[in-house]
């Protein structure tokens, strides 16, 4: 049922409280609600941070509880934590979620014509198929013909999204 | 010749200070000829008040001992007026002769140019207390949004022309901006928009090498009304514009603005179509929180 542990090496995200967005390493456990916690890529110095403040990842480091700075270092950049982390979706989604909100009126604009134009190419070869379907009646290759060519479009979408 | 500077420029100052152009030093006459000339161009140091203060606003010596201690005996500038100066002196016209019509009036009437007054109010208008600060419109500090610059993109909020997304130019005397669609875009003229009913986008058009004409004031661009109602009543409401009618010389600046703005619009994907579109609002969407 549980997959993420509190262990020692588990990398946890800090949603709140004045470090929130950065990633820690779990150096020791305090007690029950507290952990003492290092994150020296991320910019937070070793202290005691509430677990309620913490979301466990799926990343976890070697390296014996109490273990100073230098260790816990050494390990984070051994594992590339960092890259590992940008690479995941739980990352894509924050920067995503945060490149919307800085979206200026003129960008806005922008992707409602990308998105316009997206989803018209796609009802247009939707429509095809159909009528393709329709005239030919029911055949099992048209579905699969359908989704191999809404992909191509998709990667076209975000591709513009992210330039805006 | 630099090393003797510094120390002729000292016994210079000191001279000054006690404004003495009698005495001259052999060796020392030609630098104290140039302080001569410089004391002619350099404005002459006030000094401090010979009145030392009491207490507020009260002095310690009398307005005669301050004329003598000022040494304004000696400070006339001007000549008394002789007795004949003062004949010769012109004062204006007190009285003008007028021509009279008629038959056996006499030809001609002495006529007052400043006559008295018709009427004198029964109590006097009581004197006004001193205000501070308060000027008039024309004289009131303008200001604006640190947002707004020339060539922002602004976002119409009233008006018929609410929602349009609009370039700016540049503000005007009364502190309006002045603001163009351009026309072939939006259809929004070269035309005055306040400050206060626009949301400034961050979008910026660079509008560095454009001229604006310089008579595009708020005169040009202030509502023409009609005054001279001799025939009374019915005929009005005629003689007020209904119409506005499109000057030709409002064409003619329209078009010289535009010329230059579309040029670099169009260097700028997408943004003729994003000047075309509206501003709205839809479900979800809350000003507070977007980003312009």
């Amino acid at each position: 049922v549980f997959k993420r542990f509190v262990e020692i090496g588990r990398v946890a995200f800090i949603s709140f409280g004045p470090h929130a967005g950065k990633l820690v390493a779990i150096v020791d456990v305090i007690d029950q609600n507290r952990a003492l916690v290092d994150g020296p890529c991320s910019g937070v110095r070793r202290q005691a941070m509430p677990f309620k403040c913490m979301q466990l990842t799926d990343f976890v480091l070697k390296f014996p509880h109490s273990a100073r700075q230098k260790c816990v270092r050494l390990a984070w950049e051994k594992e590339n934590i960092n890259e590992k982390w940008a690479a995941t979706r739980w990352a894509k989604k924050i920067e995503a979620r945060e490149k919307k909100a800085k979206m200026t009126d003129f960008d806005r604009y922008k992707v409602m014509k990308a998105k316009k134009m997206r989803n018209r190419i796609i009802k247009h070869e939707m429509k095809k198929l159909q009528r393709l379907a329709s005239k030919k009646g029911k055949k099992s290759e048209k579905p699969e013909k359908s989704e191999k060519s809404e992909k191509p479009e998709k990667a076209q979408k975000s591709a513009k999204v992210q330039k805006a | 010749a630099g090393e003797k500077k510094p120390g002729e420029k000292a016994p210079r100052e000191k001279k000054r200070g006690k404004k003495k152009t009698g005495e001259k030093k052999p060796a020392e006459q030609k630098p104290s000829q140039r302080a001569v000339g410089e004391k002619k161009k350099k404005i002459k140091k006030h000094h401090a008040s010979r009145n030392p203060v009491l207490a507020r606003g009260i002095g310690r010596y009398s307005r005669s001992a301050m004329y003598v201690r000022k040494a304004l005996y000696k400070r006339k500038y001007t000549a008394p007026e002789t007795k004949i100066e003062k004949k010769k002196k012109e004062k204006p016209r007190a009285t003008i002769i007028k021509p009279v019509g008629g038959d056996k009036n006499g030809g001609s009437r002495v006529v007052k140019i400043r006559k008295m007054p018709r009427y004198y109010p029964t109590e006097d208008v009581p004197r006004k207390l001193l205000s501070h600060g308060k000027k008039p419109f024309s004289q009131h500090k303008r200001r604006l949004r640190a947002s707004i610059t020339p060539g922002t993109v602004l976002i119409l909020l009233t008006g018929r022309h609410r929602g349009k997304r609009v370039v700016f130019l540049k503000q005007l005397g009364t502190g309006l901006l002045l603001v163009t669609g351009p026309l072939v875009i939006n259809r929004v003229p070269l035309r005055r928009a306040h400050q206060k009913f626009v949301i400034a986008t961050s979008t910026k058009v660079d509008i560095s090498g454009v001229k604006i004409p310089k008579h595009l004031t708020d005169a040009y661009f202030k509502k023409k009304r009609l005054r001279k109602p001799k025939h009374q009543e019915g005929e009005i409401f005629d003689t007020e514009k209904e119409k506005y009618e499109i000057t030709e010389q409002r064409k003619s600046d329209q078009k010289a603005v535009d010329s230059q703005i579309l040029a670099r619009i169009k260097k700028v994907p997408q943004l003729r179509g994003y000047l075309r579109s509206t501003f709205c609002l839809s479900n979800g969407v809350y000003p507070h929180k977007l980003v312009f």
